[in-house]
């Protein structure tokens, strides 16, 4: 039989394609966090790697089950909630009870993703979600830090992770209150090399800022990530401090500080970088950034708490679509922007 | 990222595979003539031509078989001395019927073309000239079909300060342009002669991508001294044949939204067009045949062949060796050439090539793959050369937002290069979206 015979298909050009694909570039958000990750339970031991864990179990069976609940198929294979439920586990105290991370990630992924429609529908980061809703409902244990590099951190599985629900933890390891609570309260100021390197304490994994920027630079080089937002995000924090260190060098930290300590490492890269809260066009992404910067600064100077990423970045999420409304691209031939 | 840094393209655009390695060193061969020719009336943009034959007539190779039927229309010439068989409806690649002349080639004829009234370069007035190219049936051979004649005299109050002869040829797998330049050398300069003339424009600049290193030398090394010719080189990058890109890319302006070439001294004429001209004009002759590409994975004897006008997509395949597991066929290039639905269609002035691919291929294209919602990536405002967002206009589409999307979005300014789907890694058909949404509008606008 003739090949021209058999049925031919159609389809609608282009015929061709990049190849890439949303869980592709999902699963390399992933492979970046990895060191990351890796380093947490290094530096943090059994508890770390039991809340990261669970976090990521959390959120990846509360996805499927309301899929299945919804008569929809299950959407864990494209990776999404894979990684909210990584930098989700990441940005919690190492010594976290189980219970209440699970108790997070279900409300993150339910309420911060599924409720808004899945997948690119979510206004707001739900990794964020899910920790400002621990932040809102367990003040004291979310801001419990364990020492890194205790010695008996691979042996001993601190006795608060296995806490039973509702019952109060009881805490064993060694504690020490995070940079920025140190410069908050007591004025004092750990060294730029200290926080680079991760040495310490604070969330799973917002520690070592230096593996962070590796895992950004790995994902700007393969296009998978817009680098706009955290330099955005840097220079405006790095800018603001220069300038109030200038004015008075005693109360405020100099910028290689407020840069490295805290969570703006990680929220920066790995968090405001979300494509689906984050604007579209180039200057809105530098827009969204100095807003987060502005934000982060005035929150950890003059706000009631030490740090400020996460809700500077839940806020500008909620910007993010009025960015995009006010900002759209010029078109070409025009003189004025469309929308 | 760094597109303000290089020189001579446009920024925005993306860069396929190109693929035309296979092709590019084949020189241009006769085709066979098929048992039957099928000649559309409508091959071109504007009003189909008038047909002056019969049925049952006999003609001659390069006879005039139909006229022009007013000014947005061009005449249509035999693609070989046989028989009328009939005048009837006919595929069109738009999947609509559409007003044919069926012919059928007389086996025995030497198919020697018939030579009409010669327009000389020297001679002619430039009114002359635009009547010749118009009875000549010229239309853009790059895959648009306008017909040529109509945007060569500068409008009203305007002067035109460069003529463009547009050889970049950016679809991934065409070498047709390619090779006409290696091979047609002198015929484009002739065509230039008369374009200069008609279009009154002090020069021309030959736009070449660097991927054809060869054509760009040879024309290079080829300008008459009496001609105001620049060749000019630019990187590789896709749309950059579109009109509005290639006078972007080389002398830096615009097009108005909504404008022409003209509105910013430009004419754009594509290089096989502009080599028709000179080749046909000064023996006064028709378009009965031209050159294009058949390639692709799909196709065993890929190459650039001279083919009668009225030739079937399937006889061409037949010819070209159709591989078993043949599953997709369209014309043009894997960018925005449409899908074959029938395989009789008949090749027309603006079939720049026939693409056909095995499953292999179209394993990665539009149906096959998972569709993901919009993840705001941003890759398709990045890619879209017209600064359109994409993404915005497709959640737009989904809601049936035609108006919005035409009002506050310049769809309409959408050319369809297809940019948008190919890096969306979504995999949403954004530009099916988009064309589907311009009929709308279209619709829309003609009720209103």
């Amino acid at each position: 039989m003739s090949p021209l015979k058999k049925l031919l298909e159609i389809g609608s050009s282009p015929h061709i394609s990049s190849g890439a694909s949303v869980d592709n570039i999902m699963f390399n958000v992933v492979l970046a966090l990895l060191p990351v990750t890796i380093f947490a339970v290094y530096a943090f031991g059994t508890g770390a790697a039991l809340v990261l864990a669970a976090a990521v179990l959390s959120c990846v069976l509360t996805e499927h089950v309301l899929c299945k609940f919804a008569g929809q198929p299950t959407t864990v294979g494209d990776w999404s909630v894979a990684i909210t439920g990584l930098l989700y586990g990441l940005t919690l105290p190492p010594d976290l009870p189980l219970w209440m991370v699970f108790v997070g990630g279900a409300f993150g992924v339910g309420v911060g993703k599924f409720l808004f429609g899945g997948l690119g529908m979510n206004a707001f980061n739900p990794a964020l979600v899910a920790r400002a809703f621990l932040q809102a409902a367990f003040p004291q244990a979310m801001t419990h830090w364990q020492m890194p590099f205790i010695d008996d951190r691979f042996t001993h599985i601190p006795s608060s992770v296995l806490a039973m629900p509702f019952a109060e933890p009881v805490y064993d390891a060694a504690t020490q209150a995070t940079p920025l609570a140190q410069m908050k309260f007591e004025a004092v100021f750990a060294a730029d090399a200290q926080l680079m390197y991760g040495l310490t304490t604070g969330s799973v994994g917002e520690t070592c800022g230096v593996l962070i920027l590796l895992g950004g630079i790995y994902l700007v080089a393969r296009n998978m990530m817009n680098w706009r937002i955290p330099a955005s995000i840097f220079l405006t924090v790095a800018v603001m401090t220069w300038i109030f260190q200038q004015i008075d060098p005693q109360t405020y930290p100099g910028p290689l500080f407020m840069l490295f300590s805290g969570g703006l490492m990680l929220g920066a890269v790995f968090m405001a970088t979300d494509m689906v809260a984050s604007p579209i066009t180039h200057i809105g992404c530098w827009l969204y950034g100095l807003l987060i910067g502005v934000l982060v600064v005035v929150i950890r100077f003059w706000g009631g708490m030490p740090e400020g990423v996460m809700y500077a970045i839940l806020l500008a999420n909620a910007v993010s679509p009025h960015i995009d409304n006010l900002i759209q691209p010029r078109v070409f031939g025009t003189g004025r922007k469309s929308g | 990222m760094l597109d303000f840094a290089k020189r001579d393209s446009f920024p925005h655009g993306i860069h396929p595979p190109e693929n035309k390695d296979d092709t590019s060193g084949l020189p241009i061969r006769q085709f066979p003539f098929a048992p039957v020719l099928i000649v559309p009336l409508s091959q071109h943009l504007g009003k189909p031509a008038k047909p002056v034959v019969r049925e049952g007539q006999e003609v001659v190779r390069g006879q005039t078989i139909a006229e022009a039927d007013g000014f947005m229309s061009v005449a249509m010439h035999a693609p070989a001395s046989g028989t009328i068989r009939r005048i009837g409806l006919a595929p069109h690649i738009n999947g609509q019927m559409v007003e044919a002349v069926y012919l059928e080639p007389l086996p025995a004829s030497t198919q020697e073309i018939a030579d009409g009234e010669p327009c000389d370069v020297e001679s002619a007035t430039p009114d002359e000239i635009v009547t010749a190219i118009q009875r000549a049936g010229i239309v853009g051979l790059g895959g648009a079909a306008f017909p040529t004649h109509v945007k060569l005299r500068p409008p009203e109050g305007k002067t035109l300060d460069t003529l463009f002869i547009n050889g970049v040829e950016c679809e991934p797998y065409l070498t047709t342009d390619h090779r006409v330049m290696l091979e047609q050398t002198e015929d484009i300069f002739m065509g230039i002669r008369y374009l200069l003339k008609v279009t009154q424009t002090p020069r021309a600049v030959i736009a070449i991508e660097a991927n054809k290193p060869d054509a760009a030398e040879k024309l290079a090394a080829a300008v008459p001294e009496d001609l105001p010719v620049e060749v000019r080189v630019s990187p590789v990058k896709y749309p950059q044949g579109a009109e509005k890109m290639v006078i972007k890319a080389l002398l830096g302006r615009e097009i108005p939204s909504g404008g022409l070439p003209a509105d910013v001294g430009a004419v754009c004429c594509n290089v096989a067009t502009t080599a028709e001209i000179g080749r046909l004009l000064p023996r006064g002759r028709g378009i009965q045949e031209r050159v294009i590409t058949i390639t692709g994975p799909g196709v065993s004897k890929k190459g650039n062949y001279r083919i009668p006008i009225g030739t079937t997509v399937r006889f061409a395949l037949e010819q070209c060796g159709a591989v078993e597991d043949i599953s997709r066929v369209f014309m043009g290039g894997p960018m925005m050439g449409p899908s074959v639905s029938n395989l009789d269609i008949p090749i027309t002035k603006g079939t720049s090539g026939i693409t056909a691919f095995t499953a292999a291929e179209t394993g990665g294209s539009t149906g096959h793959r998972k569709v993901y919602p919009c993840i705001g990536c941003a890759r398709c405002v990045e890619a879209c050369p017209l600064y359109l967002n994409p993404s915005q206009l497709g959640i737009l589409a989904k809601f049936e937002q035609y108006e919005q999307m035409a009002d506050d979005f310049h769809l309409m300014d959408c050319f369809e290069c297809g940019s948008c789907s190919y890096v969306c890694p979504s995999h949403i058909p954004l530009v099916q979206y988009f064309r589907m949404s311009k009929k709308m509008v279209r619709k829309m606008r003609a009720a209103a």
